[in-house]
């Protein structure tokens, strides 16, 4: 207990320095050899195994488990990486939960699955420790091909591209590489520095250049990079973020929760970042959860998760929403935010009550709050982009945009659930496509 | 609570479980502890002749193969006979016998292919008070390379010479232990039965190596680079015994010698088995130098728990219950029909029978899109694959067809007689039934 851990306001140092290292470390823990041994042994080694349907990068469970469960992790992980080189990212990230482990035989039998997530990562982290990159380049083809966007979607993108041979060029907006891995999930998912290593350990390929700080539309353009590559992908995600569209939005005390996040992922000193005592977050899905949980694990004394619709329209997992109920975030569904109180700075958000068909029943919600975080999703933004569907980029295919040349994949390309792995997938078979076109 | 007394060959304890000739048994200390966890017996560890006592290797004795979770299924070892002073085990063998008056306590004996040397050794363990002695002609490793152990049990005449120069020279009962390193189980039990043994216990362990370090490319377990075979023990090692139990049991020259039965038994169920197939009582090994001596309080309240469901009073209605029932595959019914069937309530959709079935047997699972494994009458043929790959305990079963019903596989009703190979029209050596 320190001092300001019942002071008001936006305050740092809320709890005693250890605790932050306590509340931040893995959320899961790796396996060691034998819990991992014991755990693989669990595996039925399915005849055509859900699991494999289930995976968004289709990567080959039951195989996976069997090559550890026999003592090769090596083998094992260069399995999951045929299929999925961020996988050890989406070892740590996937909502397993609603994926393979959903679909696992043994969940279905007796509401345990096999740890496909925690084995994947024990397997992962096994080659990654070597050191060692697992693939090679295959000849230099003389083709160059741009991605736009090195998160996941990118960054699988170009690193099938260079193994087929291509050169790649890779431009982010951002200061680091990794995307959303760096900046845009909760710490305790990839703690110590983990999303940086993999993007180090992934360039190892090589024949990948990554360019920080160039956003399309500010310092590169579309038609510019058609002109000096061979192809191109987009893999730029959503850089906008949703407005809850209120009167007295713009007080001090309400920011949007991926700023949070990103924040709190590069700061360095945890004890140095300010958080509230009465936090509010507004929205229902996992940056919704990743806030609340990150600010209660700060020091906020309230949090408060507040979504419009019920708990089962949420697009956070029950997993999620039961780990933000450990962690103490109090959930309160069907309540739509209408005022925004405070002089200056937000002091309360009201809250209307309203029912399945989002009409105000009439009760009315007051919480007290010095911090708002909004997640009430993300928006692609840019100019010149290809057509549009709904309000991302329409793709046919593996990612084929309106303009030929021109490819698009990860949450800024319509279809698909905006998932790490499913951004993995369509970067991954977006290169394979651009392989074939620049191979005929 | 049924009563578990056994008597042995005359050899009276209160239950049926002994602790095996091992290094369980191997000095006063263990023995006592086993007695006080509630062992009938034991079967004290080899002993041999007098003077300088052999000597084991100081380096690993033991190597294990496992299965899930390091679930210790099988033990090899490389250890000798009992490494202490004779005369030291004599005293303590006195004191625990003098302690323990209701526990059998057989000593196992390997002395030299002399008669001279038996006989040297017999009144001495007499003087013990021992219940009886057991011959060691099994042990599979370095004894043998010395003319005794599994090289006396692998000769039916050394055994039988043996066995009728202990007999001609001690009161006390005289079990003999046999090597499974043969060919023909029955030769050597005709042997010990022939030389007047009045019983025989079986097996000792298997010839085996354990595994191969890929390192150092030498057997396990390795002694300064170097392995040797070893014996093979522990619940890997059941069936091949319960075989060997049941074809003594079985063999009209030999029906009525009775069997100590040994061989992975872990549980009162294997014991259970043991002793349906025609042993008398069951020794233990493996199963205490796994979990310690407390095992035998699960195996004393199981047995008694089972017979009281069976409504068996005595450990001797177990003794070849079994043994009726175990033939040949010459006379197995073949009218008799099977198909399997998969209970959709408890069936997983894991599809292991499906790859089983399709991959390697006879192409009778359906799988449909939803995963619903469905079996094909009409190509199955009852082989059980299905059912022992099944990960659900009960799910797929095997349904006998009902006489008169016509099985879809051959088109052809299913008949109500018994009929075996002896007299099908295939065997071009059938016996045709009298007119």
């Amino acid at each position: 207990m320190t001092e300001k851990a019942y002071a008001a306001g936006i305050q740092s140092g809320r709890l005693p320095q250890t605790d932050y290292a306590a509340n931040f470390t893995d959320l899961h823990p790796a396996l060691d050899a034998h819990e991992a041994a014991v755990a693989a042994d669990r595996c039925y080694f399915c005849h055509d195994a859900p699991c494999m349907t289930a995976c968004p990068s289709d990567i080959d469970v039951p195989l996976f488990i069997r090559q550890i469960a026999t003592g090769t992790p090596e083998a094992a992980a260069k399995t999951i990486f045929e299929q999925n080189i961020l996988g050890g990212m989406c070892a740590r990230v996937c909502p397993t939960e609603t994926l393979c482990e959903e679909v696992c035989v043994r969940e279905v039998a007796e509401g345990k699955p096999v740890e496909i997530g925690r084995l994947q990562r024990y397997a992962t982290d096994t080659l990654m420790a070597r050191g060692v990159h697992p693939f090679t380049r295959a000849k230099a083809t003389g083709k160059r091909v741009a991605v736009v966007g090195a998160g996941p979607a990118g960054l699988s993108c170009a690193h099938r591209l260079a193994m087929k041979g291509h050169d790649v060029v890779t431009y982010d907006a951002r200061p680091k590489p990794g995307g959303l891995n760096e900046y845009g999930i909760a710490s305790y998912k990839a703690p110590e520095g983990f999303a940086q290593a993999e993007v180090d350990w992934l360039m190892k390929v090589g024949g990948i250049t990554v360019e920080n700080g160039k956003a399309l539309g500010r310092d590169i353009t579309l038609d510019g990079l058609k002109g000096d590559f061979d192809a191109v992908f987009l893999g730029l995600g959503l850089g906008g973020v949703n407005a809850l569209s209120l009167e007295g939005e713009d007080k001090d005390g309400i920011a949007d929760a991926v700023d949070f996040i990103a924040d709190l992922r590069q700061a360095s000193d945890l004890s140095a970042l300010p958080i509230g005592r009465d936090v509010v977050v507004i929205g229902g899905g996992m940056t919704a959860v990743d806030a609340a949980v990150q600010a209660k694990l700060l020091g906020a004394l309230n949090v408060t998760l507040v979504y419009r619709r019920g708990r089962d329209r949420m697009n956070a997992s029950v997993f999620e929403q039961d780990l933000a109920a450990s962690k103490g975030v109090r959930i309160v569904t069907h309540a739509v935010p209408v005022a925004v109180k405070g002089n200056g700075a937000v002091r309360e958000v009201v809250f209307d009550y309203v029912d399945e068909a989002m009409q105000p029943t009439g009760a009315q919600l007051t919480l007290p709050a010095d911090q708002v975080f909004r997640a009430i999703g993300q928006t692609l933004v840019g100019d010149g982009l290809p057509d549009l569907e709904g309000r991302k980029i329409a793709v046919t295919g593996a990612g084929r945009t309106s303009i030929a040349g021109v490819w698009a994949g990860g949450d800024c390309a319509a279809g698909g659930d905006d998932l790490t792995v499913t951004a993995v997938a369509e970067g991954r078979d977006a290169a394979e496509d651009i392989h074939t076109a620049l191979s005929r | 609570m049924a009563n578990l007394a056994s008597d042995f060959v005359g050899i009276k304890s209160p239950n049926p479980f002994w602790l095996a000739s091992a290094p369980p048994s191997d000095k006063e200390y263990n023995v006592r502890r086993a007695f006080e966890a509630g062992w009938g017996g034991v079967v004290w560890k080899t002993l041999g002749e007098e003077g300088p006592p052999v000597v084991n290797v100081n380096g690993p004795r033991y190597g294990a193969i496992f299965g899930a979770d390091r679930r210790l299924l099988g033990l090899n070892n490389i250890e000798l006979i009992t490494d202490r002073p004779l005369q030291q085990n004599l005293r303590e063998i006195k004191a625990v016998k003098r302690d323990y008056p209701d526990r059998a306590v057989v000593v196992s004996l390997m002395v030299p292919c002399e008669e001279h040397a038996w006989k040297a050794i017999l009144p001495v363990v007499e003087e013990t008070g021992a219940d009886g002695i057991e011959l060691n002609f099994g042990c599979p490793h370095g004894m043998s390379e010395r003319g005794m152990g599994a090289a006396v049990g692998q000769v039916p005449e050394y055994i039988e010479m043996v066995t009728r120069w202990c007999k001609q020279n001690t009161r006390m009962p005289v079990i003999v232990k046999l090597t499974p390193n043969i060919t023909d189980i029955r030769q050597p039990a005709l042997a010990a039965q022939n030389g007047g043994a009045d019983a025989v216990s079986l097996i000792n362990t298997i010839n085996s190596i354990t595994s191969v370090n890929l390192d150092l490319f030498a057997p396990e377990p390795t002694i300064d680079g170097k392995g040797a075979h070893g014996g093979y023990c522990g619940p890997a090692v059941k069936p091949i015994a319960l075989n060997m139990v049941a074809e003594i049991a079985r063999n009209p020259e030999t029906a009525a010698l009775p069997i100590s039965g040994i061989g992975g038994v872990t549980t009162w169920r294997d014991a259970a088995e043991f002793m349906a197939l025609g042993a008398g009582n069951v020794q233990v090994c493996t199963a205490a130098m796994t979990y310690g001596f407390k095992v035998v309080q699960e195996m004393i309240s199981g047995l008694s728990q089972w017979m009281d469901e069976k409504g068996l009073d005595s450990t001797s209605q177990i003794t070849r219950r079994a043994v009726p029932n175990c033939s040949d595959w010459q006379h197995l019914n073949l009218n008799y029909i099977a198909k399997a069937k998969i209970s959709q309530d408890d069936c997983i959709k894991c599809g292991r029978c499906y790859a089983a079935c399709e991959d390697t047997s006879h192409q009778a699972i359906a799988m449909s899109e939803d995963r619903t494994f469905t079996v094909k009458d009409e190509e199955c043929v009852a082989c059980n694959l299905c059912v022992n790959v099944c990960p659900v305990e009960g799910c797929i079963t095997m349904e006998p067809m009902a006489a008169g019903t016509t099985d879809p596989r051959t088109g052809k009703p299913v008949e109500p007689e018994y009929a075996n190979w002896t007299t099908h029209p295939n065997n071009p050596g059938r016996v045709d039934a009298a007119e």
